[in-house]
């Protein structure tokens, strides 16, 4: 129910993003949605591409600090209104979101997102229908 | 056990009655050099006042400084056709100073190296490697004719390029390894890197560290990734280069060899000696050398004598692991912090890797100091990083009084160290 994130571990400096970006392109790693946050302390660079774990390969390879996590992803319809659907069945069952970020795809609304706790997220998706995506769907819509 | 038991068991007593004959013949010796006669003049002292241990003190310390000024041959209490080898120092702070050494003092310092090897298990028949730099920098040719005076087949290595140093490992065997600290941990990413494993594919198995401070967790570590037994070694170019002091197999503190050197640990701001056992800086004065005798050197290394008998049998005193250098100090909001007092927590966490780096900057007068320390492994957890951040804040502000701005990094993007490790960056303006 889940897909893989490869989040970076970058440092706060010129021309870290882009060397993170120039070793997935020559690898030919297609990124989906990436999402980086301007904290002072670290950054962490997410990313939803093809082929994770080859792309946290090819970065632990060139020495560059990243992990490979699972998350969420959900579909939506292109409407307003269906994020906060989608999220009331969370809070109401007091889930907590840690971090979320969506992205519009194949013309559908897509939120990618990490919770407190999984094994309740999952019962709530399949409780409530929500539409999750799997790995391999995700990379034939974009 | 010992290579040299006729002085390594001395009794106190007789170690005592030793450094007393050899202070005299030393002051004896040190009228024939112009810097000591002068000295002795202007500060209206004959050799004759010097009749017990305790009249050292009457003799005013040597400096560096003293070294730069008389530079190059003004402290030779030989003629210069009786020195055989110099040494020098690398001079960055400007002039550089110089070491003279007759055949005598090499003989010596052979076998003051040879000594310290032997204490820790070296035997003929073992294969020592050295990493030092070669040349001017005593640790190379230091090592070099002490290993071999003990009959090891001694590999001049030099420093750098890795790759072909852990070849030298792999290929010929080696059993003995001297590194410094920090290049011992590069040592271990590269194999990994090159996917040796030292305990399957190499024979080491005795590490000789030295050089640059380090803490005890820092040794574990370095011992535990390379499959060794490390032992620390002190040692300074003014004083020969290493030899000085070494650790016994109790791996508690260094023996330092008072048929060498008389011991003083002082105050480095009032000079007067520190109460036994307290930290201060370490004076040291050669009782054993013909070319360049040093009278009450102040070393700038901060140590303190470890109090009571060590089990192996050697009654020469024990040296702590340095805390520093006197220079390294960093006065922070009037506090006095030394960097090794960070590195001693930011190596308790098993997250944190061993590169870490301290800058000092002051915005608004105020001083501020930022430690960035690389993390081992990362994970997408960004509650899980805070915690760290702010445990290590917490140990760092109980240890050094002031809270320190802690900024984990990626591993690798601190600049490795492959030579003495520079851990501190002072970028503070002075504003008057």
């Amino acid at each position: 129910m889940t897909i893989h994130q490869l989040s970076v571990f970058v440092e706060n400096k010129s021309g870290t993003l882009l060397q993170v970006l120039e070793l997935l392109k020559e690898a030919h790693i297609q990124l989906i949605a990436s999402t980086i946050s301007d904290t002072v302390e670290y950054g962490i660079y997410r990313i939803i591409c093809s082929e994770p774990l080859r792309a946290y390969e090819v970065l632990k390879d060139a020495g560059i600090s990243a992990n490979v996590s699972e998350v969420f992803a959900i579909s939506l319809d292109n409407e307003p209104g269906r994020a906060a659907d989608a999220i009331r069945s969370f809070s109401e069952t007091g889930i907590g979101i840690s971090y979320l970020y969506s992205f519009l795809l194949g013309g559908k609304g897509i939120l990618v997102f990490r919770t407190d706790n999984t094994e309740k997220t999952r019962e709530v998706i399949l409780e409530k229908r929500l539409q999750y995506i799997e790995e391999e769907n995700l990379v034939k819509m974009a | 056990m010992y290579l040299h038991p006729e002085v390594e068991t001395l009794s106190r007593p007789d170690i005592e009655k030793l450094q007393l004959k050899r202070l005299k013949a030393t002051i004896d010796r040190c009228m024939h050099s112009p810097f000591y006669k002068e000295h002795f003049q202007q500060c209206g002292i004959k050799p004759e006042d010097i009749q017990s241990l305790e009249d050292l003190q009457k003799i005013p310390f040597t400096t560096k400084q003293d070294l730069r000024d008389h530079y190059p041959f003004g402290l030779s209490a030989v003629p210069l056709e009786e020195v055989v080898r110099l040494h020098s120092s690398s001079g960055t702070t400007g002039t550089p100073t110089v070491i003279l050494h007759t055949q005598h003092d090499l003989e010596e310092w052979a076998n003051a190296v040879a000594r310290c090897l032997y204490m820790v298990g070296l035997r003929k028949g073992d294969i020592f490697q050295n990493s030092s730099g070669y040349g001017m920098f005593t640790g190379g040719l230091g090592f070099q004719y002490g290993a071999e005076r003990l009959g090891m087949l001694t590999v001049p290595a030099a420093a750098g390029n890795t790759k072909r140093q852990i070849k030298f490992i792999t290929d010929f065997g080696t059993t003995a390894l001297h590194a410094i600290p920090s290049y011992a941990g590069r040592l271990y990413e590269v194999m990994e890197e090159m996917h040796i494993d030292p305990r399957r594919d190499t024979h080491l198995k005795t590490l000789i560290i030295g050089a640059e401070p380090h803490s005890d967790e820092q040794r574990r570590r370095i011992e535990q990734m390379l499959g060794v037994k490390a032992y620390n070694s002190f040692g300074m170019s003014e004083m020969c280069g290493p030899g000085v002091a070494f650790e016994c197999m109790e791996q508690n503190g260094l023996h330092i060899w008072e048929d060498y050197y008389i011991v003083e640990i002082v105050d480095p701001v009032t000079l007067e000696p520190v109460p036994e056992g307290e930290v201060g800086e370490l004076v040291l004065t050669t009782i054993n050398r013909e070319a360049m005798p040093l009278l009450r050197y102040r070393t700038r290394d901060l140590t303190r004598i470890l109090p009571g008998d060590c089990p192996c049998g050697r009654h020469h005193k024990r040296l702590d692991r340095m805390k520093g250098r006197s220079d390294d100090m960093m006065i922070l909001k009037g506090v006095n912090i030394f960097p090794i007092q960070i590195e001693n927590i930011l190596l308790q966490f098993k997250e944190l890797g061993n590169e870490y780096l301290i800058t000092l900057t002051n915005l608004d007068a105020n001083d501020e100091m930022t430690v960035e320390v690389e993390l081992n492994d990362f994970t997408d957890d960004y509650g899980f990083l805070q915690n760290l951040t702010k445990e290590i804040t917490r140990q760092l502000k109980d240890e050094i009084l002031i809270t320190p701005r802690v900024k984990l990094v990626p591993k690798g993007s601190l600049p490795v160290q492959e030579g003495k490790a520079v851990r501190v960056k002072d970028l503070r303006k002075t504003l008057i």
